[in-house]
């Protein structure tokens, strides 16, 4: 139905149920607050299963982090937080009206993005190689436990479901650069950058909590 | 009072049933007297307080923090009663007393099998003294059920890869009713066994004597109490029809597909197989999950079911 | 004016606004057509999709229910055999639960009113919302394929390891269930952020109703809770595809582990369905009894204590698990403890009807029924948290009979109130007011005699998911399968009256109930957006002590004063304002 009358002039953004763009940003932000916290609820059933047996298993811990390669798990760590950065530079040139800085740096992301998926690749094939499958397909012998299958399978599941995170970010992170190359962002608007940049630095916080969880073990 | 617990409540057949009764009643009827309160005082507001004309005007009460306070504290005296009687009563239930007569219990899909101190075994009777505290030490072969005996007002599960146990003290000689109570599949509800109490020298007596008692019977009258006793009749019917398993219905000389697609013709060695190593011929369409006899049936049960299978036509 | 006002209030140029009677546009004639509707935006034709598929799953898992009551009649078998016996009762359970329940009041109703009781035009996120609903479809679908390739037979709750070893199509149905999650915690968001940030100028959180702030402890409870079933179920989802062995003992998992995992959610889950029913209770006694809710704080903050509480005390269903003695003291504390809260409502709602003008219309009396039904849940709630005497009663008819006059005699009689309630809201039309009290009527008998005699099977030791079952127990069953029946009739009459009422139904007021509720002082369908103009709320949603004539609506003028044609009407109101 046509508004009789509306007092504050909307700009095209704003969605007819809003008052005005404030509110639009606010609420924006919000939802992806929440939706991070139930991002971290799904991820902490993870670590609560990797708390239960690590608490039953501490030997199985030891032995089994020496078969996952700390120094492409450093480097993969690296690539995260600078995506984090480029992200964030990202969020900056939008409110500063950078269309060309907002792309740049998007793409930036998007690379190293796929830096972290081609390391983790090579870092599954080599597993997959020598038979450290998940659960009831393990069939490597260099680990002397009877719970080694488990062990990996909470590898597969924590990484892989990151894993997955990473690539929703980067689809999302193409649409972004999509829009932005059409010029739907500027300082008045720019929600969707801003909480896609919420997300992917959840999606870097996990990674930052699951190299030292599963790689680092002394 | 008596008569409530009777109508709502099995016969008190072990010790610890007089606490659990006791709470049980308790909770019962501080209940009915607050349900009742409620009820008359929706039924008498709902009449005493009925709309007379659509202009009624009523008063502004917007809270009452005496009142408020009163029916929360109540309550929560009452809850915190219960709390303290259902937990001293649990922790009766769960320390078995040092004396107790140990028995192993195996659950399998969907039988109870009793090992005893000397050796003896027994499938889905299980055989206590009375007036002696029985300690069951359980586990699981395969998925998780639960051992339930409501007259002695014990439960607990029974979990694969893991020990739990339940004690209780029979009060009489008699029988009762063991219920398996945690889901576990087809057969779930024919997971029956009974517990049968004796005196301590009926108890020594049929510990010694065992299966001996069988040793009066034909081979075919001893196989067809083993085949009830045993549990088979759970999957296997006599009458033809199909369960869980094949029937037993005319079983000999019959040819049967496998499912690894050789047929065999059944005899009296695809039989003794059946029994000792259920899982290595499988019949087609049925899936492979029979528990295994071997240890708990004597070469001469096996002849006797077999015996029996034969007059099955 | 000589006071200088306080700072956190505002003002604001209104001016007096009525709701249309009998209004020509309406949300349900515009944008018409089939694929208007699937596409929609609009919450209200969201909540009525929602509507729409509830009330088909209910009927599904109803008619399963009356398969099982049917082959009960007898203790061996009657009709079906062990196994389809074993997939209709998970069915019922799941159905029941995940595609009934959870989103009936909130993703339903809750769609439709809680916009309204903002005085806002839609939700915050209306295309998340549409999502859900589709996310929810794309659930039921996967569990309906489930049902058709195989079935599913390990009761609701797939524990393993029978769940990791069971045939059928187990890893479709937890696959469906996983997805069906994400519907209910998009419209948890939805929900939260939009009482945070869209309320309507005045509306404070002192004068929020009732409902929402019900709505708003639902929501807490779906985010948070919500996603770890989604892992667990995603783990068991891997342990029938990739044998990860977790909660397998057969690969050196755990399986008790996965009921710690699966009742952290599924126990607040029983709070995600109940407590949106404490709302509607609370908005139709004060209506039905023309008076302001007793206790608004109590019964607000009990909503909120019992969804906090309500995440500390999963492990009562496993006292007899064989988790340590330690851990069931603890548990079972926690779960007298949740009682208060739930006892103080029940008292707070007695006494919003002390003193009142009662019209016992039917949502009254289904909230009457509600009162009555629930309080024996509660009770026999005790009866289960007690340890010595829950060790006898778990897993036997005594539970069964306990969840359904929780879930059943409460839910589910709240949620029919809440129907009745805001049918003439929803569609402007009223039902016949003799047939739905007959049907409430016969639902209150039926559903005593289905249910009673199974706490006394129960207590007598008859376990529950039994195909078959000991002769003694039979008298018992079969009074059970007669009161199921009288349900089944008494839905029948209701569905009559209701699809009755749509095409022949009396035209219904903007307010037939006389309420001070806001979605009251929308038109009855309201339009499309819900209000005109936006609403300026200047009176709490229970304040009955004030006559009618105060309730029409204040808008905020959007001219500031200078609009020519309303010149006169317009007045200058302070606002509390508290964003």
């Amino acid at each position: 139905m046509a508004q009789p009358s509306t007092s504050v002039k909307k700009g095209e953004h704003v969605q007819h149920h809003f008052v005005d763009s404030d509110q639009q940003f606010e609420a924006s932000k919000m939802g992806m607050w929440i939706f991070l916290v139930t991002e971290i609820l799904f991820f902490g059933g993870l670590f609560l299963g990797y708390i239960v047996y690590r608490s039953w298993y501490p030997e199985l811990y030891l032995m089994a982090s020496e078969h996952l390669d700390v120094f492409w798990g450093a480097v993969n760590t690296v690539v995260l937080i600078s995506s984090s950065l480029t992200v964030a530079m990202a969020i900056r040139s939008a409110q500063l009206n950078q269309q060309k800085g907002l792309i740049i740096n998007l793409c930036i992301t998007i690379a190293l993005a796929f830096i972290f998926m081609v390391i983790k690749y090579f870092e599954y094939t080599e597993k997959f190689a020598v038979g450290i499958f998940p659960g009831g397909y393990y069939t490597y012998d260099g680990i002397a436990h009877d719970q080694a299958n488990i062990f990996f399978s909470i590898y597969y599941m924590m990484t892989g479901l990151h894993g997955v995170h990473v690539l929703v970010g980067i689809g999302l992170m193409i649409w972004l650069v999509v829009r932005a190359r059409k010029g739907h962002f500027h300082s008045e608007y720019y929600t969707p950058v801003e909480i896609t940049g919420l997300y992917w630095h959840l999606v870097d916080i996990i990674w930052i909590f699951l190299f030292p969880l599963l790689y680092l073990i002394d | 009072m008596n008569r409530l617990s009777d109508f709502m409540l099995p016969p008190a057949r072990s010790t610890l049933a007089g606490e659990v009764d006791a709470l049980f009643n308790f909770i019962n009827v501080v209940s009915l007297i607050l349900l009742i309160g409620i009820t008359i005082a929706i039924i008498y507001f709902a009449i005493r307080y009925r709309r007379k004309s659509d202009d009624d005007t009523t008063p502004l009460i917007t809270h009452n923090s005496k009142l408020e306070i009163t029916w929360s504290v109540i309550p929560l005296i009452l809850v915190m009663i219960v709390f303290g009687w259902g937990y001293s009563g649990y922790l009766t239930m769960t320390n078995a007393p040092d004396d107790a007569y140990e028995i192993r219990v195996i659950a399998k899909s969907w039988l109870w099998e009793f090992h005893y101190q000397d050796g003896q075994t027994s499938i889905n009777e299980l055989h206590v003294p009375e007036n002696r505290p029985v300690k069951l030490i359980m586990s699981s072969d395969d998925v998780l059920h639960s051992f339930y005996v409501p007259d002695f007002r014990v439960k607990m599960d029974v979990i694969p890869n893991r020990y739990t146990s339940v004690w209780f003290e029979a009060t009489g000689p008699g029988e009762s009713v063991i219920y398996c109570a945690e889901y576990c599949g087809s057969a779930h509800s024919q997971m029956l066994a009974d517990v049968i109490v004796h005196t301590q020298d009926d108890f020594d007596l049929w510990l010694e004597a065992g299966d001996a008692i069988d040793e009066d019977l034909t081979p075919v009258e001893l196989g067809r109490q083993l085949v009830e006793r045993q549990g088979c009749l759970a999957c296997h019917s006599t009458d033809g029809s199909t369960l869980q398993g094949p029937t037993f219905l005319d079983i000999m000389g019959r040819e049967r597909l496998l499912t690894d697609g050789t047929t065999v013709t059944i005899d009296e060695n695809y039989l003794r197989q059946s029994i000792l190593e259920p899982n290595t011929q499988v019949a087609d369409g049925f899936p492979p999950i029979m528990p295994s006899y071997a240890g708990s049936l004597s070469d001469r049960q096996i002849d006797a079911i077999i015996e029996y299978l034969k007059t099955l036509d | 004016m000589a006071t200088p006002e306080p700072t956190n209030t505002k003002k604001l140029q209104v001016r007096r606004y009525k709701p249309e009677e009998n209004p020509k546009e309406t949300y349900l004639t515009e944008e018409t057509g089939l694929w208007a509707w699937m596409t929609t935006v609009d919450h209200k034709k969201i909540g009525l999709m929602y509507l729409g598929s509830i009330t088909f799953f209910f009927l599904v898992a109803g008619i399963l229910a009356l398969i099982l009551r049917t082959e009960l009649l007898t203790p061996a078998q009657s009709f079906i055999t062990a196994d389809a016996y074993n997939q209709i009762f998970t069915l019922h359970g799941a159905i029941m639960v995940f595609f009934f329940l959870v989103p009936s009041v909130p993703a339903a109703l809750g769609n439709f009113i809680l916009p309204l009781q903002l005085g806002c035009k839609d939700v915050a996120f209306p295309r998340v919302n549409l999502l859900s609903y589709y996310i929810y479809v794309v659930g039921a679908l996967f569990t309906l394929i489930a049902i058709f390739t195989g079935g599913v037979d390990t009761g609701w709750t797939f524990y393993t390891p029978y769940s990791a070893t069971t045939g059928g199509n187990v890893m479709m149905m937890t696959f469906g269930v996983f997805i069906l999650g994400f519907s209910s915690i998009l419209t948890g968001l939805n929900f939260i952020v939009t009482i945070h940030r869209m309320r309507s100028p005045g509306l404070t959180w002192n004068r929020l109703s009732l409902f929402l702030w019900s709505l708003y402890a639902t929501s807490i409870i779906q985010i948070l809770a919500t996603p770890v079933l989604a892992i667990t179920l995603l783990l068991l989802t891997m342990e029938r595809l990739l044998s990860i062995g977790i909660f397998d003992p057969a690969l050196g998992g755990d399986p008790v582990l996965y009921q710690h995992f699966f009742w952290f959610y599924s126990h607040p889950a029983v709070y995600i369905m109940i407590v949106p029913g404490f709302g509607i209770v609370s908005e139709i006694i004060s209506t039905f009894s023309r008076k302001h809710i007793f206790g608004y704080w109590a019964i607000a903050l009990s909503s909120l204590a019992i969804a906090f509480i309500g995440f500390l005390v999963w492990g009562h269903h496993m006292f007899v698990a064989g988790q340590s003695s330690l851990a069931n003291m603890v548990f079972s504390f926690l779960t007298f403890l949740v009682g208060i809260p739930t006892g103080i409502k029940i008292f707070n709602w007695l006494a919003t009807m002390h003193r009142g003008s009662i019209d016992l219309k039917t949502p009254m009396l289904y909230i009457m029924a509600f009162l009555f039904l629930f309080s024996i849940g509660g009770f026999t709630g005790i009866m289960l948290g007690a340890l010595s005497v829950d060790i006898h009663l778990h897993d036997t008819y005594y539970v069964v009979a306990h969840f359904h006059y929780v879930m059943m005699g409460g839910m589910v009689m709240a949620f029919l109130g809440g129907l009745h309630y805001w049918w003439p809201k929803m569609f402007g039309k009223m039902y016949n007011e003799l047939w739905a009290k007959i049907a409430c009527g016969l639902l209150f008998i039926g559903f005593n005699v289905t249910f009673l005699p199974q706490f006394v099977m129960g207590s007598l030791g008859m376990p529950r998911r039994y195909f078959n079952y000991l002769e003694q127990f039979q008298a018992y069953h079969q009074f059970s399968t007669i009161g199921a029946y009288i349900m089944g009739v008494a839905f029948v009459i209701m569905a009559i009256y209701l699809v009755h009422s749509l095409f022949k139904g009396k035209q219904a007021s903007s307010n037939p109930w006389g309420s001070r509720a806001l979605e009251w002082q929308a038109a009855s369908p309201p339009s499309l957006h819900n209000y005109h103009h936006t609403p300026v709320i200047i009176n709490g949603p229970y304040d009955y002590h004030k006559p009618m004539s105060e309730f029409q609506l204040g808008i905020a003028d959007s001219h500031n004063g200078h609009d020519p044609h309303h010149q006169k009407d317009i007045e200058t109101k302070s606002v509390e304002a508290d964003k």
